[in-house]
């Protein structure tokens, strides 16, 4: 039996200082994330001893040095939220991990809590500027000129799947996914053929199938094995395959599906094969193709074209669910999977307020129209970019929203409350009520770990390698019963 | 034992309609059925869904001139400047 697909996703923004000639991605993303305030957060270290980048799935470690920064530094780069959040410098980008969550739906509300939250910093951190000079933070994959930072997910996974598997039934899988996945751009980049517009922001980045490196020749699937959790017991899938995406409703369908198919391949109900001849090519094939109707090879010699893959993986996910206990909501991502694909094989762009790339293409085609411009007009262009403005004034995509263009999964006020509630569900609930109620006493974190600095004693480090455990239901009694941290590591000690 | 993706919702609310009350100029969404999803898409969801994209290319144009005063100007400079750092 599937084990619970407790998932989280981790994005990079691209940023900039508009009117800073020498403007310094670094610095700016230390202003950028220490310009958000929250009690405490300025003094928690990220602990990285939990950390190890280096394991690789297929059961090696790979050479190469791990990153400690010192304290000071530590300090400075890492801020650990009281929703249960990780917001942070990652290299010359601010990075958002979302706390972990079980349902789609609470992935929705928790990624867009996290925009909300950098568009708060960006205006904090523009006070600081000198006049003239204005912060941006974009929520996409690229610059257009060869550089790409990601948007990634995660998935927990049973470690008794083995990889093999995971890859096999995968592959297809991801490289037909953005379809529906994808968040659109204007041409190509990185030595890929030349076309005006593409479903995939990342496609042309990815240059080899399977492997550990996120930041050169990055593969489709990524074999970082840090599970984050008892690695007896779990994997935790590391995907960066997938877009930054703006559209709720893509977000909602893009990790609903990918929990379900994981789901399927620990189940054994992956039946068919349909590994692909050449899924490096394909997957730029795929994202150039914006009709959706251009098949591509099988190993075996067949011809699918994307849909059809997806197909292909919705029937098995029906026949899977048949006869199960199956839960509303991926009764209701198995039914949308199903509405959207079969607007793809019609007309893509009946998904003009559902799905990123079609969004994105008809607000480009309809400026392009009007205005009698071609795809290389400096202004189709800059719509590209700005519909993953996070400016809520300025962002196409948000004006989408406003505008009621854009369908929704969640409601304002929950994603309002997102920003300071940790979800319910897992241990990021342990971890945001702990610095929300001892924050002072608070001295490390990691996704797995918190340590407590109390009185004379050592620093105690609470363990957390079960991700369902410290959930509310878990830890609510505990947490009353322990008005201070020493209170704390003292019923924990009992 | 769990069923796929478990039943918790978030915070202390109760199962919402999936498409928030949150904006009252939305466009309704389609019909939700009860079926599997491999009866939906055809016929009259299909329909519905084609007309919904039609309608939505037509009030694009009346969003262009919200577009026009929105883009970032200098556009040329502005997307030439827009250089990152590779990251992940």
């Amino acid at each position: 039996m599937a084990i619970s697909k407790v998932m989280g996703s981790e994005i990079e923004y691209g940023i900039t200082v508009k009117g800073d000639p020498d403007f310094d991605p670094i610095s700016s993303c230390v202003l950028l994330v220490n310009a958000y305030r929250e009690d405490h957060a300025g003094e928690i270290l990220w602990d990285y001893e939990q950390e190890n980048p280096l394991a690789d799935a297929r059961g090696f470690m790979v050479d190469g040095e791990k990153y400690t920064p010192n304290q000071q530094e530590n300090i400075a780069r890492n801020k650990t939220l009281v929703n249960g959040a990780r917001y942070y410098v990652d290299h010359a980008h601010p990075e958002y991990s979302c706390p972990e969550v079980t349902t789609a739906r609470e992935l929705v509300v928790h990624e867009k809590a996290g925009e909300r939250i950098l568009e708060a910093s960006r205006r904090e951190a523009n006070a600081l500027l000198p006049a003239g000079s204005q912060m941006l933070l974009y929520k996409n994959n690229s610059d257009r000129k060869g550089n790409s930072y990601g948007a990634h997910e995660n998935y927990l996974m049973d470690r008794r799947t083995s990889f093999k598997q995971v890859v096999e039934h995968l592959m297809p899988f991801f490289v037909s996914r953005q379809v529906y996945c994808g968040a659109g751009k204007v041409g190509s980049e990185n030595r890929s053929q030349p076309c005006d517009y593409q479903i995939s922001q990342r496609a042309d980045f990815f240059e080899t199938e399977v492997a550990l490196d996120t930041m050169v020749k990055r593969p489709i699937i990524n074999t970082r094995d840090e599970p984050h959790a008892n690695r007896e017991k779990y994997r935790r899938l590391h995907v960066i395959v997938g877009d930054a995406n703006l559209s709720e409703f893509t977000i909602y369908l893009r990790s609903g599906v990918t929990a379900l198919v994981l789901s399927m391949i620990e189940d054994g109900a992956i039946k068919k094969t349909l590994a692909l001849r050449d899924p490096v090519r394909a997957i730029k094939e795929v994202s150039h193709d914006t009709s959706c109707r251009k098949a591509i090879a099988l190993e075996n010699g067949q011809k699918l074209t994307a849909v059809q893959l997806q197909l292909e993986y919705l029937e098995m996910a029906q026949q899977y669910l048949s006869g199960r206990d199956v839960d509303d909501e991926t009764r209701d991502v198995v039914e949308k999977w199903g509405e959207v694909l079969a607007s793809l094989e019609r007309d893509p762009m009946e998904l003009a307020s559902r799905i990123d790339w079609v969004m994105k293409l008809s607000l480009i085609e309809s400026f392009m129209e009007r205005k009698s411009l071609d795809w290389d007009a400096p202004q189709v262009q800059m719509l590209d970019l700005q519909y993953h403005d996070l400016r809520p004034d300025k962002g196409l995509y948000y004006m989408l929203e406003r505008q009621g263009r854009a369908e929704r999964v969640a409601g304002d006020e929950e994603i309002a409350a997102a920003i300071t509630k940790p979800p319910e569900g897992t241990r990021a609930y342990f971890r945001g009520e702990c610095l929300r109620r001892y924050g002072s006493a608070v001295f490390g974190v990691n996704w797995d770990s918190i340590s407590f600095n109390v009185d004379d004693e050592p620093i105690r480090r609470i363990m957390m390698e079960e991700p369902l455990k410290g959930s509310r239901a878990h830890v609510e009694e505990l947490l009353k019963n322990s008005p201070t941290a020493a209170d704390l590591v003292k019923n924990l000690r009992a | 034992m769990e069923v796929l993706i478990g039943k918790k919702t978030c915070g202390d609310t109760e199962l919402r309609p999936l498409y928030g009350a949150a904006d009252s100029t939305q466009k309704k969404a389609p019909t939700k059925k009860g079926g599997d999803g491999d009866e939906s898409g055809d016929g009259e969801g299909g329909q519905k869904l084609a007309e919904k994209g039609k309608q939505l290319k037509e009030e694009m144009d009346a969003l262009v001139d919200e577009i026009d005063e929105v883009l970032e100007e200098n556009a040329e400079e502005f997307v030439k400047n827009y250089v990152q750092r590779g990251g992940q």
